[in-house]
């Protein structure tokens, strides 16, 4: 490494043990902002002699990554940046901070995936999903698939690994090969992980027609575009792999998507030469990832927290909750997106029978949504309240971004 | 109204529905259930005829590609064109706004519109993002609007159509007007669920759709203090 990049990469290990020790957040991004500024290169410098993972998509990104890093560990030490620090400053801090290690595994947010791409240069990267996310900031859904296609087209000789169950993905995984410039396409594995959201994908990215779905199977009736045969897919409690056999998944975190996950992580894994047979019990080592599915006692009330960003998440959560008193919280702060009108996509028909409580910055927002949903609720200030309202027992908490934050704070910042 | 219940026909939720835009269908159905209104919801995809006969006509926002691609179709279809020759309602929102108009642009190129208002867009130098806000047409008799807008496209109105509201904080159609009306047609800028912070448009629209003169009043406490609550955010961001 370069003498400006150790240093570069000393100052920011030092700075992010600072913001820890001071209070001022985990030191997941500034370390790395400072590292930056000293050497633009650092990123690239810290990748150098790394087998590198990137996870990037709309949803699942954080839980598929803490998967993937747990299935990779199978080899060896693997740097991740685990807080969801996501953006090239949250990569640059989690790999100073590792150290020298033979591997890492990284989420990207998804806007930043070409920079990311071109700096870190990977031997994988996953592609998860594309759909509607705090538009009022973020690139529409098509647009996202035409950059993300754009940088592969650069990138040939990474190993893709992309979900056969979004149209958006496969289109983005699959840019068209140009002989004459030599320009082959990169190399995918598919895997299917299911796809409970369909309303960012009636529109052939390619084309323009529609978009067809039966069942599993989605094809384009304008193009030959359409659903790949996937060789990971999610059958029972279980992943069969693409050998056809089956490897039961016994995972810590709920949901059918947290199988689809799993599924995910050990085809990024096998990229490494992992076989699924050794890195499946280490899944089961992930127990909560930044707060998500975290679950604290407290006053007899057993709470659990779930994620919920943008209408594909929020239909996983209703999927991953009991059925039990639930409270949601809204906020529309800038890192959630300052609209709120996605609530409208949301169906909280699901919560009909249980005991609902609301709260958060735009808990109004949310009143007014489940009033025209026929959803009974009751408005509560604080967290506090909502938990004396509730019986002893299981309380599912739904949040979104900075709602979430907020709560987990009042959890002494549960991990 | 139709001889047995109020039709709502949601036009191409597949090509315009970019964030929320069911909710519209959502309110206006429930508002009219509540009163003792027998409704019938159709969503009509963009694969399939429009039926000519419905009450309201609901056509929400979308990306660049399926506006242009909505405006072609329903051009090609005709239907919403003798509904509207019958008197029916149409409210449209944002992208489909821009299409009920002469032209709007879609990916840099200008596309035919509707020709339904007497107005056309264009592109404007910034994107405008953030919230809504205008007193509405006096002659409408409907509270203050209340919305957040989320588009790339300015729009000029002609003498055919008349303001929806007078901006007082946003962009709208070009920072001083916002949306236009004429008879039984409105657009807003106002994206997505637009009549959940404003039930009284959502009334307005069922009145135009029935005749009646008077709707029997509905609780709406929690769109009164949401409506409240952005307007504070509203006066409070304007101070700083």
């Amino acid at each position: 490494m370069p003498l400006r990049a150790k240093v570069a990469s000393s100052v920011s290990r030092t700075a992010a043990a600072l913001s820890r020790a001071a209070g001022r957040g985990d030191g997941s991004v500034i370390g790395g902002w400072i590292g930056l500024k000293i050497d633009p290169d650092l990123l690239a410098h810290l990748s150098a002699g790394r087998a590198i993972a990137l996870i990037s998509g709309t949803n699942g990104k954080t839980t598929t990554t803490r998967l993937s890093a747990a299935a990779v560990g199978v080899l060896g030490r693997v740097a991740t940046n685990s807080f969801g620090a996501n953006m090239p400053t949250g990569h640059t801090s989690a790999l100073a901070k590792a150290g020298s290690t033979p591997y890492a595994v990284l989420e990207v947010d998804e806007h930043y995936l070409a920079q990311v791409l071109e700096a870190t240069e990977p031997h994988v990267v996953a592609l998860l999903n594309l759909s509607r996310d705090q538009l009022d900031r973020a690139k529409e859904v098509a647009m996202m698939a035409q950059l993300w296609r754009a940088a592969l087209i650069r990138h040939t000789d990474v190993r893709v690994v992309a979900n056969a169950d979004d149209p958006m993905v496969v289109w983005a995984a699959t840019p068209p090969a140009d002989p004459a410039r030599g320009v082959r396409p990169p190399h995918v594995t598919w895997f299917s992980a299911g796809q409970r959201w369909h309303d960012d994908s009636w529109v052939c990215p390619e084309c323009g027609s529609t978009i067809q779905r039966s069942g599993e199977q989605w094809w384009c009736t304008g193009c030959p575009l359409r659903r790949p045969d996937a060789q990971w897919t999610v059958e029972d409690d279980g992943v069969l792999d693409p050998t056809g056999a089956w490897h039961k998944v016994t995972l810590q975190l709920p949901g059918k998507v947290n199988l689809g996950n799993a599924a995910t992580a050990l085809a990024v894994a096998a990229e490494f030469g992992v076989r699924p047979v050794d890195a499946v019990s280490r899944l089961h080592t992930v127990s909560s990832v930044a707060g998500r599915y975290a679950q604290v006692d407290r006053d007899g009330r057993n709470i659990r927290l779930l994620l919920a960003k943008n209408p594909a998440s929020w239909l996983e959560a209703f999927d991953m909750a009991d059925e039990a008193p639930t409270l949601l919280s809204i906020n529309a702060r800038d890192p959630d997106g300052l609209d709120t009108s996605w609530l409208f996509d949301v169906d909280f028909a699901p919560l009909r029978g249980r005991q609902v409580l609301i709260t958060g910055d735009r808990a109004y927002d949310l009143a007014v949504r489940l009033d025209v949903n026929g959803v009974p609720f009751q408005h509560v200030r604080a967290f506090g309240e909502a938990v004396r309202a509730v019986p002893p027992g299981r309380l599912e908490v739904i949040a979104n971004y900075t709602a979430f934050q907020d709560i987990r704070a009042e959890l002494d910042r549960v991990n | 109204m139709s001889t047995e219940s109020l039709r709502i026909v949601w036009i191409y939720p597949d090509l315009l529905s970019t964030y929320g835009d069911r909710g519209n269908l959502l309110i206006l159905a429930r508002r009219a259930q509540q009163r003792g209104m027998p409704v019938e919801v159709l969503e009509v995809r963009s694969d399939q005829r429009l039926p000519a006969t419905a009450d309201i006509y609901l056509i929400g926002g979308g990306e660049d590609g399926p506006q242009a691609l909505g405006a072609q179709r329903l051009l090609a279809d005709g239907g919403l064109h003798r509904a509207v020759a019958q008197g029916s309602v149409v409210f449209g929102v944002c992208a489909g706004y821009q299409l009920l108009g002469t032209s709007f642009f879609a990916k840099g190129t200008k596309c035919a519109g509707l020709e339904l208002l007497d107005l056309s867009s264009d592109r404007g130098p910034t994107r405008a993002v953030g919230e809504l806000a205008g007193e509405i047409d006096p002659r409408l008799g409907v509270p203050a609007l209340s919305g957040f807008e989320n588009h790339g496209g300015r729009t000029h109105l002609g003498p055919g159509v008349s303001p929806l509201a007078r901006v007082s904080a946003g962009v709208g159609n070009d920072g001083v007007t916002e949306g236009a009306w004429r008879g039984s047609l409105l657009g807003t800028y106002s994206h997505g669920p637009a009549l959940a912070r404003n039930p009284a448009l959502a009334d307005l629209l069922l009145r135009w759709a029935t005749g009646a003169h008077q709707l029997p009043p509905l609780d709406d406490t929690w769109a009164d203090r949401l409506r409240s609550e952005r307007r504070a955010a509203v006066a409070s961001a304007a101070r700083t």
